[in-house]
């Protein structure tokens, strides 16, 4: 059995005979284009996206940032499948994803890792990894079984299988959930505030954890957060959305070279970026204070 | 020597094992079978149970017995009753030796169990297509909080009517109730699954029909058992008030025929009976619950133990 230092050393990881750990096709590029999005256009009219732009190559491991309440996951929803855009598109690897004709759909190329997590709390861990391939129909039980406890073994998970989610901490909880995501061969990886609930210690650990899975798979991932840190520390680029109507206000490439480790946190670099960072956020976060505070009056 | 006073004395010196026990408060992870039925006999909790069942007797036979309070003195007491009971030959023909009594706990456990177990199919599936689709809820709903609320003895004269027979009858009102007890818990057990749930079964391919087998009805387990468990209950006493008006068996029959043929004793028998019955069935339900729901019972376990 290879560690996942000598996987990342080799880029290659075992399976069972398709592309799913393949880095060498990478696939998962998005253009967001003009992205709108309104809510209830015949009542209250709001507008928690506008004109919002981005583009992310295939395998980019991207980190969103904003306000709360400033369209994030709102946008994270439309990509994912669970809502509508009411202007602009989405494309996926130059294929329309998203239009105002054709709202998407949630499918197994784009698996979202919830903030709260969503593991089935009925199903054991084994099962709950399983439960996208055999849904799917594409693998039989005894085949996906056989490929969930390798993959999770590699992962460092091995012999909770039968347990259920409710008997583990958060932090392996969450990285049973990308495991679960993973084992989809999804084209790319949403992940809307996973750590946002958990206590430093584990966080890092978990950074830690995502980082190595990330050089290890190349996949896409797009990142929702509000701690700076985190998104320097982990993404390719930082985009700083506004607050409502989101759009991309500024994107900040992160110049850190992978694979990552604690001391860059503390690094000139990621001092500089992360002053520039807070600067461009901070404004953010009072125009929306500002206008929370309009609302309620 | 007077029973009452050896029981109290007994009950005063196990609560004091129990303070005791509670003192020492022994870290006993694996105990052995004998080790835990002391274990349990000696526990306070135990003992409190017990002191509880205690001061009820107690109070009965002060009232009926030692004093023969005015409102009270036409009632028989707790020794006679059990004496009753007991009895290989008993005044009024009924206790635990007679063939009558159990036949009359048959046919009350026979129409409860077909009417929970038809309320129990019905109602869950019947809950799940409520909570599952908008359009038969808009359908359904208004009509089931409309009926919902009639007791369950307002149907006795209908029922008789349309079905064949008082059996029927009898069976279709403990329907009703434990029929609508499960749908609007199976209902609420539906409503509250967490939207991600639903979210994350979608990206990972569930189509509608997964959905439901893989999301709704595990979700909705733990709702659907606490409804089960009130369902058990409601069929019960709907079954009772249904035998004492129309039935020739049946434990409802038994009270209300030794009440107008004044075997008092029996009423009480009766109402004992119904109370251990009733108790047993919602403890089977309770642990098929349990069976189907390791999931939780595991949660619930290591909660605290930290992770």
């Amino acid at each position: 059995m290879q560690t996942i230092e000598e996987s990342i050393k080799t880029k290659k990881i075992p399976n069972h005979g398709n592309d799913s750990f393949d880095t060498k096709v990478k696939q998962g590029a998005l253009s967001i284009k003009n992205v709108g999005k309104i809510y209830d256009p015949e009542g209250v009219h709001v507008e928690a996206l506008a004109n919002c732009s981005m583009e992310i190559g295939a395998g980019e491991f991207v980190a969103i940032v904003g306000p709360s309440g400033c369209g994030k996951s709102t946008l994270l929803n439309i990509m994912a499948g669970f809502d509508n855009l009411t202007q602009g598109e989405i494309l996926l690897d130059k294929e329309p994803l998203a239009t105002i004709d054709q709202p998407p759909s949630p499918g197994p190329d784009r698996v979202v890792v919830f903030q709260s997590g969503a593991l089935f709390p009925w199903k054991t861990v084994l099962e709950n990894v399983i439960y996208g391939p055999v849904t799917q129909g594409g693998m039989s039980i005894a085949k996906a079984s056989l490929r969930a406890k390798e993959m999770l073994s590699r992962v460092g998970l091995k012999g909770i299988e039968d347990s259920y989610p409710g008997q583990l901490s958060s932090g392996m909880q969450r990285r049973v959930e990308i495991t679960r995501a993973l084992i989809n061969n999804p084209k790319i990886l949403l992940l809307d505030e996973p750590y946002r609930a958990m206590d430093t210690v584990t966080k890092g650990a978990s950074h830690q954890y995502l980082l190595e899975l990330y050089d290890l798979t190349q996949k896409t991932i797009f990142f929702i957060t509000h701690d700076l840190d985190e998104a320097l520390y982990l993404s390719d680029k930082v985009h700083i959305m506004t607050s409502r109507p989101g759009y991309i206000k500024k994107s900040l490439a992160v110049e850190l070279p992978r694979p990552r480790n604690l001391s860059m946190l503390t690094s000139k670099e990621f001092m500089e970026m992360k002053a520039e960072l807070v600067e461009a956020v901070h404004e953010e976060a009072i125009k929306a204070f500002k206008a929370g505070e309009r609302e309620m009056a | 020597m007077n029973p009452y006073f050896v029981l109290g004395l007994l009950c005063i010196i196990l609560l004091s094992l129990g303070a005791w026990q509670q003192k020492k408060k022994a870290a006993l992870y694996e105990i052995s079978w004998g080790a835990q039925i002391i274990k349990t006999i000696t526990g306070r909790s135990f003992c409190l149970q017990l002191a509880g069942f205690a001061a009820f007797v107690g109070l009965w036979h002060v009232t009926v017995v030692t004093f023969s309070l005015p409102w009270f003195n036409r009632l028989p007491g707790p020794w006679e009753c059990l004496l009753e009971w007991l009895s290989p030959d008993p005044d009024y023909g009924v206790s635990i030796y007679t063939k009558d009594y159990y036949t009359h706990i048959l046919y009350s456990t026979y129409r409860a169990t077909l009417a929970f177990a038809l309320a129990t199919v019905l109602g869950v599936a019947f809950g799940l297509m409520m909570g599952w689709s908008k359009k038969f809820y808009d359908y359904s709903f208004p009509l089931v909080e409309l009926i919902r609320p009639i007791p369950p003895l307002a149907w006795v004269p209908l029922a008789i009517l349309v079905l064949p027979g008082i059996e029927p009858a009898v069976i279709f009102v403990t329907f009703m109730v434990a029929f609508f007890v499960t749908a609007l818990n199976t209902l609420l057990g539906v409503q509250s699954i967490d939207e991600n749930y639903f979210r994350a079964a979608k990206c990972l391919g569930a189509g509608k029909k997964r959905l439901l087998m893989d999301v709704v009805l595990p979700g909705s387990m733990p709702f659907i058992f606490t409804g089960l468990q009130i369902s058990m209950g409601a069929a019960w006493f709907s079954l009772v008030a249904g035998e004492m008006i129309a039935a020739q068996y049946g434990l409802g029959f038994l009270i209300w025929d030794s009440y107008s043929l004044i075997q008092y004793p029996v009423i009480v028998i009766g109402m004992v009976t119904l109370g251990l019955v009733g108790w047993a069935s919602s403890a089977i339900v309770r642990s098929i619950g349990r069976k189907l729901m390791t999931w939780r019972e595991r949660e619930l376990s290591e909660s605290g133990m930290g992770g």
